[in-house]
């Protein structure tokens, strides 16, 4: 197999792909590139080499305190995943290894809630949320993150746990581990793997996550979804600052997620294409 | 091997995520329904009160409700087209041998992980600008006039920034699909003679047709509901001219609010969207049997 790839093939392969690739990677190699930029190198048409000023990025930090949305944004999307961890693991526990009757349907059914449209229920979360204090807090916006993911976290947990061998749980029951002990020694070993991936897909979604971190939040609790949008009203309109913002804001997941591209494609296909 | 006893705690492990999910779903949903049936606003309270389809009548009479029925369907329809095409295409070419395919998955992806804001603002002002984006630049360049995008063609330009983040998600799901291919059969068929093409259609398309409904299926679900490029690049202008069916509902709840309709609009879209959770319920069902 190996001899069949002539070596020309193989350039022409290797030349589209990088061309193709380095155009869609274009537009957010131009944002980082703009960030390093002064205001007045910004708007002086196209240019790819920067005069490497940093000067962007302390604007934007003096100017707009962009470090308490990154705080946010990092506090809401651990939080409302652990959150949704903690619920969801027994569920997905229960799920793959005592499947009851209904345990598909659940799942279905918990899967077509994450089709509902977020707008159909906009009105009566805000009115809620603004009756109980909730608006603008960051517990109020953690809850409601969690609950959107939380069908995603059930789903992608209970294939993993699928995967682990029943009978090596049914030999621990069978030596006499309690279930504490089935859960703790046997099963979490077991499952860390799965978990973690879990916990980053879920973390790039919540940090990704746009409506609700948008339309819930004015101030305190506001993440860098909705301080970047702050940027597209015309007066703040600053090209440089407006990269290195962009840059900051998806500096931290476009890392995470590199290294996730795996357990992007079966979370985000409900396990359908591994 | 299910005792009462385990089946019980397994009950008791569930309980927390199906009632949460329930609540969140059921108790939200009920309001919308009961309010798309209110003549409600909070700025006018005095004329509230029950008012039955009158807000179903006047969201559809809305001249701005049809053409966001159709922006929304046309955006659906678009990026699909866009990136399945382009996703096949882009896998193909991926998966050949080549130096670098690391990077060059990782170049392709991340697009992806660009929060949308972000990536409507970066297409907005350092691509699009009609007078600093980048494609001003090159229409000077070939001595051009620059195209005010979203004055001009506001459905494509959010067509384009919203294919430019889901290409990639096809693109890897599609190439995934791919990679899983039996490397005998390709090569048994390669022995047969059978070309690039026809080892295509009768070999690969097929053991990708899977791959293929659930990336159809999972982007409809998140293309419904496109809301915040829209809200960064035109702010659903000019007009009416780029608003789609959660745009508008946005409005009517948020700017005008006119609670009534808005809620008549939501319960619309949750409607739109289980004609399409139906057969993408059934598409993923099936995997569950497996």
């Amino acid at each position: 197999m190996a001899r069949a790839v002539s070596t020309q093939h193989k350039t022409i392969a290797t030349a589209a792909a990088w061309i193709v690739a380095l155009l869609i990677f274009f537009p957010i190699l131009y944002t980082i590139i703009t960030s390093f930029k002064s205001e007045q190198e910004a708007i002086q048409g196209f240019n790819l080499f920067p005069s490497g000023t940093t000067e962007s990025y302390t604007a934007v930090e003096a100017q707009s305190g962009y470090f308490k949305f990154f705080l946010n944004s990092v506090f809401l999307s651990v939080g409302s995943t652990i959150l949704a961890l903690l619920v969801a693991i027994p569920a997905a526990w229960s799920m793959a290894f005592s499947p009851g009757k209904w345990t598909k349907d659940i799942l279905m059914w918990m899967l077509s809630t994450k089709m509902m449209p977020a707008v159909a229920v906009l009105f009566p979360i805000y009115l809620i949320f603004r009756d109980t204090g909730l608006l603008d807090s960051r517990i109020g916006l953690m809850i409601m993150l969690m609950l959107i993911n939380l069908p995603i976290v059930v789903w992608m947990l209970y294939t993993y746990f699928r995967e682990i061998p029943g009978e090596i749980l049914e030999a621990a029951r069978m030596d006499g581990a309690s279930l504490w002990n089935e859960i703790v020694y046997v099963l979490t070993p077991m499952a860390v793997p799965g978990i973690a991936s879990t916990m980053l897909l879920n973390i790039i979604l919540a940090w990704n996550e746009a409506f609700w971190t948008i339309r819930l939040t004015t101030t305190e609790a506001a993440p860098l979804t909705a301080f970047i949008s702050s940027f597209s009203s015309p007066q703040g309109l600053f090209w440089a600052k407006l990269s290195a913002a962009s840059t900051l804001a998806i500096a931290p997941i476009l890392i995470m997620g590199w290294f996730s591209q795996k357990q992007l494609v079966r979370g985000l296909t409900f396990g359908a294409v591994k | 091997m299910a005792t009462q006893q385990t089946r019980s705690l397994a009950r008791f492990m569930m309980a927390p995520s199906v009632v949460l999910l329930f609540v969140w779903m059921i108790v939200p949903l009920a309001f919308t329904l009961w309010f798309s049936f209110q003549q409600y606003n909070p700025l006018n309270p005095i004329r509230d009160g029950f008012v039955g389809f009158s807000n179903y009548a006047l969201f559809y009479s809305n001249p701005a409700f049809l053409q966001s029925i159709l922006n929304t369907l046309i955006l659906v329809a678009s990026v699909l087209l866009i990136t399945v095409i382009g996703g096949i295409l882009l896998a193909l070419l991926i998966d050949q041998p080549m130096w670098g395919q690391g990077i060059v998955r990782i170049l392709v992806i991340s697009p992806f992980f660009v929060m949308p804001p972000v990536a409507a603002l970066v297409w907005k002002n350092m691509i699009m600008h009609p007078q600093y984006g980048v494609f001003a630049d090159i229409a000077r360049f070939f001595g051009g006039q620059p195209i005010d995008w979203f004055g001009q063609y506001p459905m494509l330009a959010i067509i384009i920034i919203v294919a430019w983040q889901w290409l990639p998600f096809a693109t890897l799901i599609l190439l995934t699909s791919l990679q899983s291919l039996d490397g005998e059969q390709k090569e048994a068929a390669e022995m047969d003679g059978a070309g690039f093409v026809s080892r295509f259609i009768y070999l690969t398309l097929p053991h990708m047709s899977r791959a293929i409904t659930v990336v159809i299926l999972i982007q409809t679900i998140f293309l419904l509901s496109v809301y915040a490029e829209i809200l960064v690049t035109t702010n659903g202008g000019p007009g009416y001219a780029s608003t789609n069916l959660p745009f508008l509902v946005y409005q009517k709840a948020l700017l005008e609010f006119k609670i009534g309709q808005a809620s008549a609009g939501g319960i619309i879209a949750v409607i739109l969207a289980n004609i399409v959770a139906f057969f993408a319920m059934r598409a993923v069902g099936k995997n569950l049997d497996r």
